[in-house]
């Protein structure tokens, strides 16, 4: 069973929202994501001040099989990149809620959290996705 | 629901994750690919390899039905038990399939050809059999684990019956010996030392269990594809297939052209083929990060060493690649026209990135063969 933090926001696509006290939020992909594409070998981070709508890529996780978008789940502008991925792509394996966070964003005032998967209905989505 | 081998359960049992190979549920990994492969280069590692289809020709003109049926030649064959690597192709010199062929005895030889090519295969050895007097039958009552890694052997001996290890361990590299009820040859797919075992399917779930009880890690078709492709060796269907004949797949060494008064099926297109300057299967190493796949586009670096390389005359593509846990980079097998290199460019999601011509292959025995 993949692990799902109740203190997070989720995404159809397998990202998770963290709310930082500073107003930005951190986002990676989900237990769930790193189990499903194995072993992490390569990652692609986007630009800090780099500007984001919703639903976009934004960054590329690579296994040793397959290459997978990521996609930013607010609009806003790319505040940090965790540049550590570079080098140790498999944080995104063994820490995907912590440390192998990919990037914060300063979202714009206007946007809208609606969208967002509580941790209960991104469950339940892991669970009819079976 | 696919085909599933004899080792389905127990492999289920152990965790492995399942994927569809052609048309067959066959474990992609237990846990982790990449401790897989180290498992194999530094130490042992087990594979089901039961999809692949086994069939036994038996008659008095076997042999000569072979030399005509292979591109390579099975004259070379003079010991029972030794086994020759060749392709079988068209009379346009495509590769319909690459294949071990085992010499058993002067009337029986066994062919180990790929599982997504059964159904062809069967069909084209079978319409040649026929004139030679060669019986073809696929032993689907046979299993098939490769054993492969530095210690491979050393953790199999255990398994055989004491008088029967000395047998064991003077298989020569790409022989075999039958031994009761199995057959062990010392050839794989891994680029390290090992045995390949065709037995029983009823006795292959206990032989798998032994096996792993000695601490011969399982591992799954993803280490198989990263093993096989850091040693150099070809997977059908990437890096050949029908409309590509073995001299530009990497292949001219299982070409036997020698004597020139054998009559091989592919012969005459294969002849016209020879040193006309076509496209070569090529290895690369990527300079930068990032991963090489298959069908990546590969063209000339007008200036490699420029901050912003500029891409320019397509020189081929990418038939197989991956991510190389052994370099730690990403490392492909390319078709490229001729004299391709020594820096090229390869397109990765519409960015050219840097990477290195180099003579395949990148990894045997533990050691890497490239400089890097």
């Amino acid at each position: 069973m993949s692990k799902i933090p109740g203190d997070l926001h989720y995404t159809r696509s397998h990202e998770w929202v963290r709310r930082l006290p500073s107003g930005q939020v951190e986002v990676g992909i989900t237990d769930h994501a790193q189990e499903a594409l194995g072993d992490l070998v390569y990652v692609e981070v986007p630009q800090v001040s780099r500007r984001l709508v919703a639903g976009e890529a934004c960054a590329v996780v690579e296994s040793v099989k397959a290459a997978s978008d990521v996609y930013s789940p607010v609009s806003g502008q790319v505040a940090a990149s965790n540049d550590d991925l570079a080098q140790r792509p498999e944080l995104l394996n063994s820490d995907p809620y912590g440390t192998g966070w990919l990037m914060r964003v300063a979202p714009d005032a206007s946007a809208a959290a609606g969208a967002l998967l509580t941790p209960a209905e991104y469950a339940q989505f892991l669970a009819e996705a079976g | 629901m696919g085909l599933r081998t004899p080792l389905y359960d127990t492999q289920i049992a152990q965790g492995a994750k399942i994927i569809d190979f052609g048309g067959w549920d066959m474990p992609l990994n237990f846990g982790s690919q990449i401790d897989e492969h180290h498992a194999v280069r530094r130490d042992a590692g087990i594979f089901d390899v039961s999809h692949m289809c086994i069939v036994d020709l038996t008659g008095a003109r076997t042999r000569a039905f072979l030399r005509f049926l292979l591109a390579n030649d099975v004259a070379k064959l003079t010991l029972p038990g030794q086994a020759l690597y060749s392709c079988m192709v068209l009379p346009s010199g495509g590769v319909i399939d690459d294949l071990i062929a085992y010499f058993m005895s002067e009337s029986w030889f066994r062919l180990v050809v790929n599982a997504g090519t059964r159904r062809k295969d069967l069909a084209w050895i079978g319409e040649h059999a026929g004139p030679f007097g060669v019986a073809v039958r696929e032993r689907t009552d046979l299993a098939m684990l490769a054993v492969q890694g530095p210690n491979a052997i050393a953790k199999t001996l255990p398994l055989l019956a004491p008088e029967r290890r000395g047998a064991a361990q003077r298989i020569a590299r790409f022989s075999g010996a039958e031994i009761d009820s199995w057959f062990v040859a010392r050839t794989g797919y891994t680029g390290e030392d090992g045995f390949e075992i065709m037995l029983p399917a009823v006795e292959a779930a206990a032989a798998w269990r032994a096996l792993v009880a000695q601490g011969i890690a399982p591992a799954g078709l993803g280490a198989r594809d990263t093993l096989r492709l850091e040693a150099g060796l070809n997977l059908y269907g990437n890096d050949m297939d029908e409309s590509r004949h073995p001299l530009e797949s990497g292949l001219a060494w299982t070409v036997a052209f020698e004597p020139a008064t054998r009559d091989f099926i592919g012969r005459a297109a294969l002849t016209r083929a020879r040193g006309t300057g076509g496209p070569a299967l090529v290895g690369l190493v990527l300079e930068d990060r990032g991963v090489l796949r298959k069908s990546q586009q590969v063209s000339a670096a007008t200036d490699a060493e420029a901050a912003a390389p500029r891409a320019s005359a397509s020189l081929g593509e990418v038939t197989s690649g991956t991510f190389s846990p052994t370099l730690n980079r990403a490392i492909a097998l390319a078709r490229l026209a001729p004299g391709a290199g020594p820096k090229v460019l390869v397109d990765i999601r519409g960015k050219a990135h840097a990477a290195r011509v180099v003579k395949p292959p990148f990894v045997r025995n533990g050691k890497i063969l490239i400089p890097v």
